[in-house]
């Protein structure tokens, strides 16, 4: 066991953990934010991505010890005051989901890519946005989603 | 995932002191958890080795870059002075996985882990590439030993890659259209005194394509390889592509890398 602290959210957190304790059950079981969904748990979905430092990384392939002192912002502290975050808000508008479960990651990683790339092309879209699988869509919403969003970040 | 110690080293004499026969060296973790999480790998103890600083960045001289252990695919991919220096480096780092491994996957740990399909070690190769350990200085060609075996003691820690800065040179890979890893990768790479032509993902392990190789020193053109036909009987075969599709794409592979350099 080992105690960690975080800002998540924006909220500092301290907690005793299991050495092997990944970031995804840290966020998931010990903290309740459960909008970090894992899909795949072998780091190929991306349902669990998150932000550590501003990166967007997999949260289920991370230690919660070895991210100790980091900043994590997980799809709960997207909104401000009760207002989604454009990217939600493009998601919602042009349909960017079906049943909604890689929508966190994809949302994630998507604000990610428009940290580092404010107008990206379909292609650029398409290519960030490859460790990010969605079963249910054939993506055309969700790249006409970050698109929108990238007119309004 | 077995329970086991977690050590955040501060220096590499530290993490060498912490290793055991039962312990592995923790960088990006991109290859190391997920085999843990699958059961593939146990050990007592992880010792991170993130938090050493003097293992992380990129310098350029006029023959070389040298890239330390732990940074990241994404700092490379993104370096000016890599793009600058040797822009196929930069491009191979940028094809690696997907962001969210980029962010996290370290260029040592690609390096240390050795897989057949991994790219990295196909840039230590075609580079002439020096490995430089807390112990000594391992040349590319006697480093990689076979499938994810290398020269690396117990308890010996990757510190930095010193690439040799070629003439010219190109990466070209056909890769996994799910895990980005090379299905076949070939980076071809023109120096003063040699050229290499190496291969990834066609055999055990990464290796030298000698015949590419000879043939372009004769005439370094795509023409000059047009025909060539590689023996398959030691290359992978598996659900993605047989061997003798193997064989071909490395040729396919080189001959765009020399077409691109």
């Amino acid at each position: 066991m080992r105690k960690v602290t975080l800002e998540i959210n924006g909220k500092k957190v301290e907690k005793e953990v299991q050495d092997n304790t990944l970031l995804s059950t840290f966020l998931r079981d010990y903290l309740n934010l459960t909008g970090t969904h894992i899909g795949c748990d072998t780091s190929q979905c991306g349902a669990c991505v998150v932000h550590v430092n501003g990166n967007s990384l997999k949260s289920c392939t991370a230690l919660a010890a070895d991210i100790d002192g980091s900043k994590v912002t997980t799809i709960e502290g997207l909104a401000t005051n009760g207002k989604m975050h454009p990217m939600q808000e493009a998601f919602k508008k042009l349909h960017g989901l079906q049943c909604g479960f890689c929508t966190p990651g994809m949302v994630m990683s998507a604000v990610d890519l428009l940290q580092k790339n404010k107008k990206p092309s379909d292609t650029e879209i398409r290519d960030w946005l490859e460790g990010n699988i969605c079963r249910c869509t054939g993506y055309q919403n969700i790249v006409a989603a970050v698109k929108e969003a990238a007119t309004k970040m | 995932m077995k329970d086991f110690n977690y050590h955040s080293a501060k220096d590499s004499k530290e993490a060498s002191k912490l290793s055991s026969s039962n312990s592995a060296f923790l960088a990006g973790g991109m290859t190391t958890i997920p085999s843990m999480k699958l059961g593939l790998a146990s050990y007592k103890d992880l010792i991170d080795i993130k938090n050493i600083k003097k293992l992380s960045g990129i310098k350029v001289s006029g023959k070389s870059v040298t890239i330390g252990a732990t940074t990241k695919h994404v700092e490379v991919a993104n370096s000016k002075e890599v793009k600058k220096a040797i822009p196929s480096l930069a491009n191979l780092a940028e094809g690696i996985g997907d962001p969210q491994v980029r962010n996290r996957g370290t260029i040592g740990g690609s390096v240390a882990n050795n897989d057949p399909s991994a790219d990295y070690p196909s840039a230590c190769i075609a580079l002439n590439a020096t490995i430089h350990t807390n112990d000594r200085k391992i040349e590319a060609s006697k480093f990689f030993k076979g499938m994810f075996e290398t020269a690396l003691k117990k308890g010996e820690l990757i510190e930095a890659i010193e690439f040799q800065i070629p003439e010219k040179s190109s990466y070209q890979k056909h890769p996994n259209p799910a895990s980005r890893y090379a299905v076949v990768g070939v980076y071809v790479a023109k120096h003063k005194k040699d050229i290499n032509v190496a291969v990834t993902g066609a055999k055990p392990c990464v290796y030298n394509d000698r015949d590419l190789s000879k043939a372009l020193s004769n005439s370094f053109s795509s023409s000059s390889i047009q025909n060539m036909e590689l023996d398959s009987s030691e290359m992978n075969s598996d659900i993605h592509a047989s061997a003798e599709y193997r064989a071909s794409l490395v040729v396919t592979q080189a001959k765009k890398a020399v077409d691109a350099c």
